[in-house]
């Protein structure tokens, strides 16, 4: 499902979004009345310094984690309103995660990790197919111990995309990587953007990466401190690291 | 196969060491409930059946001589259904390559038909029929003692004749299951038998025409067993009835139900120690593997696994495990019970031994074991539903120690800083140190209470043959007889010290509360005989009333001074009140003691002498056995050295086969708890010691850290285990008591010292085992993983 640009539909819309975390008496404010729109089959770059409400952000729109105030809707489903069982089903169907330490199971081969998705989603890939689609084919009995990072990461991509997941959101990819490595993870992320058409996030404090994206959303305290659509793009490989 | 469930198979792969560590705990909890109760329904089954199939009686009684006309009388007592009018008297023995004389009972067997109570087994051979000379069916612990078989003879003196019987077979009686010779502990079928001859042979023996001195009875099913004892009482008493009395009182069923009991309270009090070790261990190994999988756990639910297939998950890890533990302890629960049945039947005389192997019993314990350990985990598994996904995918804060001020003191100046950090981590962890410390504790108390029944038993010997009872021989004439009899004693051969004694059947009463037992008078100047009051002090037979040993005193309800019934069953149950004016120590059956003179001033016949207790020259030894099967009057004798022997030999060979047992049981333990214990350290601080290791320190030093916390648990352990060893030691002698039976509790400081070495031992070897680990300690690969 290539993207129409003719008549952009919304899969994301978040208006006065909150997040107070409270730790014994100290208060945390890790993100502060953000609204933003997310497109469908867009792929969105998320910048900003540490600790300044990136992974709260899509953590709540993951589905991971609960807002203090404001709302999220994913197409006509109000996330901000679910209980946990629905947060899980909604996991379960729609939600890619891409996480910085890839969070492969160790005593898991690279195909039994992505089948741990196939397994219970409703319409997935076969777990062999998800791991050609990131070059991956020949590794698949491999344990993540017998895998390069970037080896790893991809297999995390794998997983993400096998259950054909509506939006796919990253936690900053490609932070543990080389830029050698991490230029192949971002390559298999755009294909995964381009050939299925799936709505994308990635979160980065490199800004360099930013020019991958259709759109770039920046974050400064908990706040959106900008917010603005590439002209061009450029392809993974002209990142300057 | 679902994936997760492979995941669950590769992770007891690699935690083999510590998964089979906590399965052989469950095993042995396992074990233990299998053994016990096993052993348990088998011998509870195998008695009910022989039982049942040669109608064991359910009333019993004697008399001193009864008209066999009585006959239709006691059948016609409402409820009986079958009654068998019997003669059975004491005899001696004389068999070829025995000095001393043994003793036996022989016990008369109607002719011409079966025999409607007690019916006999027969191994070998066949019943004994009139008019065939004396033939004689022997009970089979005796023929195996001598190796006796059908065609075999031995000399008996019976009535004062000497006498030759012809053996035609070999027999087993419900009633005879454990049979005691007189003034035996443990049985020794070499020196006591039970011979069965028939009735017009016996008859003609004894002088019995036309009557008979002992009567069994069956019943129909839900008889009022009281009134039936009532009628037959009334019915015997003119003929010297001693009281009739059901399967309760009768020896070798009140034996059985003895160490039934025994089996009972052993399956209450071992199995429930390892149950709560291995959730403690279930709750320490998975709480740790959780903490280590906590991005694992906030994955699956980013992957959409809902609670219930998480928790699941980490439930079905602990459940593999408690299978594993399961299929262990069932096959070695088996084999110890079939094991321990063996033993006890030994012990016994069952025609057969009926394995009961019910279903019920493996599933009852592999749900009990199941229970226990998911017990153990549900703290952990709640951990992981509660955790939320988006904290989970977070890597874990540095641990949380806390400063080891205590007051205004400094510990860090005290000891060196890898000292300290092993103090830091135990109060960080205070619940997990105390449990691990209170799971070394229960493997030193597991030892203390299997290694104390040594010193229980050796002071019972002690108290029992160098105290009490320090006669060499006890004889025990064919009736009372007035005091000139001993004259004749005294002219034995080699007696050197002669002290009669006098006992009588009687029932002590108090109110509501009644017991059985068997009064026994000693002489003031008693030396070989000693009553023991409760401090262990010898005291006098009393001038006035009687001394009752403490057991009696507790059931009865009765207190020094108190006025008891006593009821003097061959006095036609003349009833005297006598006062209570001592309490005495006892370990062996029920007793109540009483001057002679006083005994005698209540029976009113007389100067009565019911047998002697003798010292005598050990080298007129032979010489005196002689003497004695030549001597009429004496119907059975009792020698101190061979029962001593006897029960020496026969305890210590059932209390090693339990302590090997234990010992085992208690290695596991202290095993799976020091090496889990450790290796979790070892996991939660692997990047520590690693780091140190690069800093510089010494692989001695660096263990240390590890070492030093384990040292301080396994020495804490240790008095805590004596402790809790001296109270389990104290619920099993509470658990064994019986009316027959009591043991001591006597923990000897050496018992204390065997469990240390043993526990010390095996946590010794656990450590080094993970020393090892800590030795080889993968620098760069530890440093490199992230926590
Ligand atoms: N579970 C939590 N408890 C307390 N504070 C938190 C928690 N998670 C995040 N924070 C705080 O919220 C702020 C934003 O965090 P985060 O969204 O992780 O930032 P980023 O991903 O942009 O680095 C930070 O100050 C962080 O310390
Ligand atoms: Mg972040």
């Amino acid at each position: 499902m290539p993207v129409s640009k003719n008549k952009p539909r919304e899969i994301f819309k978040i208006s006065h979004l909150s997040k107070i975390y409270r730790t014994g008496e100290v208060e945390v404010r890790a993100m502060n009345d953000v609204s933003l729109d997310m497109i469908e089959g867009e792929m969105t770059v998320l910048l900003g310094p540490s600790g300044s409400g990136k992974s709260t952000f899509l953590n709540i729109v993951g589905g991971l984690d609960q807002a203090s105030s404001g709302t999220v809707f994913f197409k006509d489903m109000e996330l901000t309103s679910f209980n946990e069982r629905q947060l899980t089903r909604y996991r379960r169907d729609h939600v890619g995660f891409v996480f910085q330490f890839y969070n492969l199971i160790p005593s898991l081969t690279a195909w039994e990790n992505v089948a741990l998705v196939t397994e219970v989603s409703k319409n997935p890939m076969k777990a062999g197919d998800a791991l050609a689609m990131v070059g991956l084919e020949n590794r698949m009995t491999h344990f993540p111990a017998q895998l390069s990072g970037g080896e790893q990461q991809r297999v995390a991509i794998a997983r993400a995309i096998a259950k054909r997941p509506e939006v796919l959101l990253c936690d900053e990819p490609t932070g543990a990587l080389d830029s050698k490595t991490g230029i192949i993870v971002l390559d298999a992320l755009t294909k995964v953007n381009e050939e299925l058409g799936t709505t994308t996030a990635i979160i980065t404090h490199n800004a360099g990466i930013q020019k991958i994206a259709h759109r770039v959303i920046s974050f400064l305290d908990g706040k959106l401190s900008n917010c603005h659509e590439n002209k061009s793009r450029i392809k993974p490989a002209e990142v300057v690291w | 196969m679902r994936v997760l469930d492979r995941k669950i198979i590769r992770d007891i792969w690699r935690l083999w060491a510590q998964v089979l560590a906590v399965a052989l705990v469950m095993a042995c909890g396992a074990a233990t409930i299998i053994m016990a109760v096993g052993a348990y329904r088998s011998l509870d089954e195998t008695r009910d059946a022989f039982y049942d199939r040669y109608k064991f009686g359910s009333v019993f009684a004697s008399a001193v001589r009864a008209p066999n006309h009585l006959k239709s009388r006691i059948e016609a007592i409402s409820g009986v259904s079958g009654a068998e009018l019997r003669i059975v008297k004491p005899v001696l023995l004389d068999v070829i390559g025995m000095k001393e004389p043994g003793s036996g009972i022989a016990v008369s067997i109607p002719d011409h038909r079966m025999t409607k109570v007690n019916q006999l087994y027969v191994r070998q051979g066949r019943l004994p029929e009139p008019g065939r000379g004396v033939e004689v069916a022997v009970v089979e612990s005796f023929a195996k003692a001598h190796g006796f078989v059908p065609g075999d003879q031995f000399g008996t003196i019976i009535n004062g004749k000497k006498l030759t019987l012809n053996i035609v077979g070999i027999v087993l009686s419900p009633e005879y299951i454990y049979s005691l010779g007189p003034g035996e502990m443990v049985p020794n079928p070499k020196i006591f038998g039970v011979f069965y001859i028939s009735e017009e042979v016996l008859r003609g023996l004894f002088d019995m025409e036309g009557s008979f001195n002992d009567l069994s009875i069956t019943t129909m099913r839900n008889t009022e067993l009281e009134s039936v004892i009532k009628d037959i009482d009334a019915l015997l008493e003119p003929y010297g009835g001693v009281g009739a009395y059901d399967r309760e009182d009768q020896a070798s069923n009140a034996f059985l139900d003895a160490e039934l009991d025994q089996l009972r309270a052993m399956a209450k009090i071992i199995p429930p120690i390892f149950l709560f070790v291995s959730a403690f261990l279930v709750n320490m190994i998975l709480s740790r593997l959780i903490a280590l999988e906590r991005e694992h756990v906030g994955l699956f639910k980013a992957l959409g696994y809902g609670n219930i297939a998480i928790g699941g998950h980490y439930a079905k890890l602990v459940i593999v495990i408690a299978i594993i533990g399961i299929l262990i302890g069932s096959g070695a629960g088996l084999w110890l019970g079939m094991g321990l049945t063996r033993l006890y039947a030994s012990f016994y005389s069952y025609p057969f031994l009926l394995f009961e192997q019910s279903y019920d019993l493996y599933v009852l314990s592999a749900g009990i074991t199941l229970t226990a350990a998911l017990s153990g985990a549900v703290k952990s598994i709640w951990s992981v539903v509660i955790l939320p996904p988006a904290v989970a995918m977070r890597p874990q804060a540095p641990t949380r120690y806390k400063s080891l001020f205590v007051g205004r003191m400094n510990f860090t100046r005290i000891f060196s800083q890898l000292t300290t950090m092993a103090f830091r981590h135990i109060i960080r962890w205070p619940v997990r140190f105390l449990m691990t410390t209170f799971g070394t504790a229960l493997s030193v108390a597991l030892l203390v209470t299997s290694l104390f029944s040594y010193d229980s038993i050796e002071d019972m010997i002690d108290v029992i043959f160098f105290q009490t009872d320090r006669q060499d021989v006890t004889l025990t004439f064919s009736d009372d007889r007035g005091q000139d009899v001993l004259w004749l004693v005294n002219k034995l051969p080699g007696v050197v010290r002669v002290e009669p004694f006098r006992a009588t059947p009687v029932k002590l009463k108090n109110g509501h509360r009644t017991m059985q037992m068997s009064l026994l008078a000693l002489s003031h100047e008693t030396d070989l005989s000693q009553i023991l009051d409760i401090d262990s002090a010898p005291m006098e037979p009393p001038k006035n009333g009687l001394v009752i040993s403490e057991r009696v005193a507790d059931k009865l309800h009765l207190n020094l001074g108190d006025l008891v019934d006593v009821v003097l069953t061959k006095k036609s149950n003349r009833i005297a009140s006598l006062p209570i004016s001592g309490i005495a120590q006892s370990y062996v059956g029920l007793t109540a003691y009483m001057s002679f003179e006083a005994l005698n001033r209540v029976m009113r016949d007389g100067q009565r002498v019911s047998g002697a207790r003798i010292k005598i020259d050990e080298a007129k030894l032979d010489e005196f056995y002689e003497a004695v099967k030549e001597t009429p009057v004496i119907a059975s004798t009792a020698l101190q050295d061979i029962s001593r022997d006897k029960f020496r030999e026969t305890i210590e060979q059932n209390i090693t086969t339990m302590t090997s047992v234990y010992i085992v049981l208690a290695v596991i333990i202290t095993f799976g708890v020091i090496y889990n214990s450790a290796r979790i350290q070892l996991s939660e601080r692997a990047r520590e010691l690693a780091s140190l290791r690069v800093f510089g320190f010494t692989r001695a030093e660096v263990s240390s850290v590890l070492m030093v916390e384990l040292a301080i648990i396994v020495l804490l352990a240790q008095p805590l285990g004596w402790l809790l060893g001296y109270a389990l030691s104290w619920s099993v002698v509470k658990g064994f008591e019986t009316d027959l039976f009591r043991i001591p509790l006597v923990v000897n400081a050496n018992t204390f010292a065997w469990a240390s070495v043993v526990v010390l031992t095996a946590a010794l070897v656990s450590a080094l085992i993970v020393r090892r680990r800590i030795d080889h300690l993968d620098l760069i690969s530890v440093l490199k993983t992230r926590e």
